[in-house]
């Protein structure tokens, strides 16, 4: 039972980190193929997530149960910027509070498929994924 | 362990040949757009008003956007002369400007002004040679131009006069659009009869000069 329970953690942790590779990949594509310029909130949001993609590497190849204990934290705050990101950008808070004033603004709509779906909405889905899948990682390891 | 690791490695390389699929695709995709464009509206690219070097007989176009301000534009500019005199007989140079600097918009017009005293080119050639002087970054002093482009013959005073005739602000404010449209995001960029030039660099301008002259060349029989 223990066994299958750490595998059930470890394919969790497979999911988690194709979700932070597929966001990474995406932020650079966006920037360095299509060049749009990221805006400084894209910045923060890549400092939580680049990260992701080698912390949960490391959970992988050497799963001790305490992949989630290092991950939460950058998804959390990434979590937090993206969430502050879109409410900036669907107009739910003014964008008079930005500190994004000059250079490239945050709410400039780079894409919009389907006529919603944006950046940094793509960047708060991936985020959320991140945690809900760490959460059950967790879930699975103290069942151990 | 095995197992995991094979799948490991599938997901990775699935994702990464996606991303470099995609990329591709894009480029690809992207290239396509704008010789469709060039066909279509070749004005986007060279407009009547755009200074042009090189022999009157050139079938091919190769469209810099440029700003004097820009460091790698000044940089370039000899490559950019080779170029175009080592395929003299079916290249010309278009220029356009982008500028993206702080006073690169100043420096248009006085190079533009200079284009009426027929001066253009050593305008040009001496404010690159001599950019560090008036357009250093942190402390820049367009005002020195006054003191560098008498070298070349060009009469200040109607510089001064003719910099802000509107119609120059027009057809910079035009190159700007025109960027936008064919998606000009850094200095220099480059179009040979509309194809952009991918990869900055060289040996990539040449090898892209030449595909287009072998193009044209085909064409033609």
């Amino acid at each position: 039972m223990t066994q299958k329970n750490t595998s059930h953690a470890w394919y969790f942790t497979l999911f988690a980190w194709s979700v932070a590779v597929v966001a990474t990949l995406g932020s650079l594509f966006f920037s360095e193929v299509m060049d749009y310029p990221p805006c400084i909130l894209c910045w923060y949001q890549r400092i939580a997530m680049y990260p992701l993609v080698v912390i949960l590497l490391v959970g992988l190849l050497s799963p001790d149960g305490s992949t989630v204990k290092y991950a939460a934290p950058l998804a959390v705050i990434g979590g937090g910027i993206a969430t502050f990101h879109n409410l900036l950008y669907y107009e739910l808070i003014p964008e008079s509070t930005v500190p994004c004033a000059q250079g490239i603004s945050c709410t400039t709509a780079h894409i919009e498929w389907l006529g919603f779906v944006t950046i940094p909405l793509l960047s708060l889905i991936a985020f959320l994924l991140v945690l809900g899948l760490l959460y059950f990682m967790r879930i699975f390891a103290d069942e151990n | 362990m095995k197992t995991k690791m094979i799948i490991m490695g599938a997901v990775a390389l699935v994702l990464g040949l996606a991303f470099f699929w995609g990329a591709d695709r894009y480029r690809a995709h992207q290239a396509e757009q704008m010789s469709f464009l060039a066909q279509e509206n070749a004005l986007v690219f060279v407009p009547e008003y755009a200074p042009v070097m090189g022999s009157e007989n050139a079938a091919i176009y190769m469209v810099e956007f440029l700003d004097p301000e820009c460091e790698a534009c000044r940089a370039f500019y000899p490559y950019v002369k080779k170029i175009l005199k080592d395929y003299e007989k079916d290249l010309k140079l278009v220029v356009r400007y982008a500028p993206f600097h702080k006073n690169s918009i100043h420096a248009v017009q006085v190079l533009e002004a200079a284009r009426k005293q027929d001066k253009y080119w050593e305008a040009l050639e001496i404010m690159f040679a001599t950019q560090p002087q008036w357009a250093d970054h942190h402390n820049p002093q367009p005002e020195r131009l006054w003191d560098i482009l008498p070298k070349v013959g060009v009469d200040i005073e109607r510089i001064k006069t003719d910099m802000k005739n509107p119609e120059i602000l027009a057809r910079i404010q035009q190159d700007i659009r025109d960027g936008e449209d064919l998606g000009v995001r850094r200095t220099p960029s480059f179009f040979v009869n509309g194809t952009p030039l991918q990869t900055f660099g060289y040996e990539e301008l040449v090898t892209l000069v030449e595909s287009e002259i072998d193009k044209a060349k085909k064409e033609v029989q």
